[in-house]
């Protein structure tokens, strides 16, 4: 009785903790509360369950956290996404082993309760881990961002999701064939989770990554069920829950369905583009007809809004964008920060790396509250973003962006686009504004164009 | 623990937990999926009690496996989380 109410206390602890990272001001503290009393978990099972003292248990404890603590201490902020995926499919991989702990011990020890949660525990704890580990080493670039198809892509998700199904009915029923079906088991799942997650792109691992963390908290919950800890159930459950909210939130703000993302739908039929090389001279001949006029219209503007996209991610530009903030708001601009939901590879990826150079966050704005404002904006600077300003998005019907929300950057006066090329961005959709008579286009890596504006404005 | 009570739990804590992070802003949801994904990594509570009580030498590596793995998940996430927390702490 006392072990489940210091246990409730503890979860409480973690909730509250969540609460708090509601607000940038209590978020430090919020992690905080979270760490102390998962902490506080481990102690209070170690203890409850006599087992403090065995010696195997902390020789893990005592690696895991070492190599955790250096792997936090030399990730990059730039290397955030695929951190995340990497730390959540190895919570996945630990869930699914505790579950594959459950089913080897036998029938003898287990209930059907038991054998059915342990049995799902380890199918959806090793979908995570292998789904993680392919989309960290898609982000991490070991792979290819780009979604890869396989022949037949479908029917091996169907071969390897029925097998694993029945796999469970028999595992549930008691079979004596426990350990060849767990084992059976943990290759099908892996194996899905690869094939899923391979086929998923770039720019739509914000879900991808959301729906993963989702599934490591439902694993630990199972396997939580299936050794009855009260603890690890509505800890797992909590964070299934979270990841289910963002996994939403980033669905709404593509427009696009869970399963449309999920089965790569709509990015293969985006019409093949050829005229990319003609959009690029038109792009070069509005340069030198546009040089002088640029640092003028900078000059006069009074209100900046700056979008930044995947682009600055890649070329590490954040701090070049807070220097020209700085220098624009030295000469007395309003400058904000306009954040589109899915910029970036992960939910919230943009306002990490502003935040890493130190741009406040009062000045970031999201979508809907920073949209109404473009008509009256002077000048906007679009740093690697394409498909989130795209005007297409509102007109071309069939394409994977139709319907999905933008930044109606299109609106502003003039607008700087500071970007690779002019290909279409992952969406494979031609951007209208590349050729829109107010937009300049600045092609390149960011870092040279911004600094090319830079000097301009200096 | 009853079972139907494990499962009333799970089924709390969910709305609570929906409830929770529904009022998380978008500015933070980095932060907020490495902070969940840290929490995620209390499987460590499981993985401890089957290894304690795994007799066989195969199960308990399998054990110490889910250990390690776990508590990189909770160190490395709690920690990454923190480091990014510090960013957006006004610096004056």
């Amino acid at each position: 009785m006392a072990t489940n109410l210091v246990g409730l206390l503890l979860v409480a602890g973690i909730i509250y903790g969540i609460k708090l990272m509601s607000s940038p001001k209590t978020a430090v503290q919020g992690n905080f509360l979270g760490a102390v009393c998962m902490a506080g978990a481990i102690i209070l099972t170690l203890v409850s369950n006599r087992i403090l003292t065995v010696p195997l248990l902390w020789i893990g404890i005592a690696i895991g956290s070492l190599i955790g603590y250096i792997l936090a201490l030399k990730v990059k902020m730039i290397e955030m996404p695929q951190m995340v995926a990497l730390l959540n499919g190895l919570g996945g991989g630990g869930s699914a082993i505790v579950s594959w702990m459950v089913l080897l011990a036998g029938i003898q020890t287990t209930g059907v309760f038991e054998r059915f949660t342990a049995a799902l525990g380890l199918a959806i704890g090793a979908v995570t881990l292998s789904g993680s580990l392919i989309a960290a080493a898609k982000l991490h670039r070991l792979i290819k961002q780009k979604p890869t198809v396989l022949k037949n892509h479908n029917s091996y998700i169907f071969i390897t999701s029925v097998v694993s199904v029945l796999l469970i009915i028999l595992l549930t029923s008691g079979s004596r064939h426990n350990i060849l079906f767990s084992l059976l088991l943990a290759v099908m799942t892996l194996l899905f989770g690869v094939i899923f997650t391979i086929r998923v792109g770039g720019a739509d691992m914000p879900v991808t990554i959301s729906l993963l963390n989702s599934l490591s908290g439902v694993a630990g919950s199972l396997s939580g069920l299936a050794i009855s800890n009260a603890l690890l159930v509505t800890a797992g459950s909590v964070v299934g829950a979270s990841g289910l909210i963002l996994t939403q939130i980033m669905c709404k703000a593509m427009n696009r369905k869970l399963v449309n993302v999920l089965t790569g739908k709509g990015i293969q039929q985006a019409p093949k583009q050829t005229g990319s090389t003609e959009g690029q001279e038109s792009a070069a001949d509005q340069e030198t007809k546009e040089e002088e006029d640029l640092s003028e219209i900078i000059a006069r503007a009074k209100k900046v809004v700056i979008v930044p996209g995947y682009g600055m991610a890649l070329a590490q530009a954040q701090s070049k964008v807070k220097q020209l903030a700085d220098l624009l708001e030295e000469q007395g601009k309003e400058v904000k920060f306009a954040i589109h939901p899915v910029a970036g590879r992960m939910p919230g990826h943009m306002n990490v790396l502003l935040a890493e150079v130190n741009v406040d966050y009062e000045k970031l704005y999201e979508m809907q509250d920073i949209n109404p404002e473009f008509i009256e904006t002077d000048v906007v600077f679009v740093i690697g973003a394409n498909d989130v300003v795209n005007p297409a998005a509102n007109t071309a019907e069939g394409t994977p962006i139709y319907g999905m929300p933008i930044l109606k950057v299109a609106e502003a006066k003039h607008v700087v686009i500071m970007n690779m090329d002019t290909k279409p961005g992952y969406a494979g959709v031609d951007n209208p504004l590349y050729k829109s008579p107010k937009v300049k286009l600045l092609l390149g890596d960011a870092n040279d164009s911004l600094r090319e504006i830079i000097q301009l404005v200096s | 623990m009853s079972n139907s009570l494990l499962v009333l739990l799970f089924l709390i804590a969910a709305a609570i937990g929906y409830k929770v992070i529904s009022e998380v802003p978008s500015l933070l949801h980095t932060p907020l999926m490495s902070g969940t994904n840290a929490i995620s990594g209390v499987t460590i509570l499981g993985a401890v009690v089957a290894t304690a009580a795994a007799k066989a030498i195969g199960s308990q590596i399998l054990g110490l496996l889910a250990i390690i793995f776990a508590m990189i998940n909770v160190v490395g996430g709690f920690v990454v989380t923190h480091k990014m927390l510090m960013m957006f702490k006004k610096k004056s």
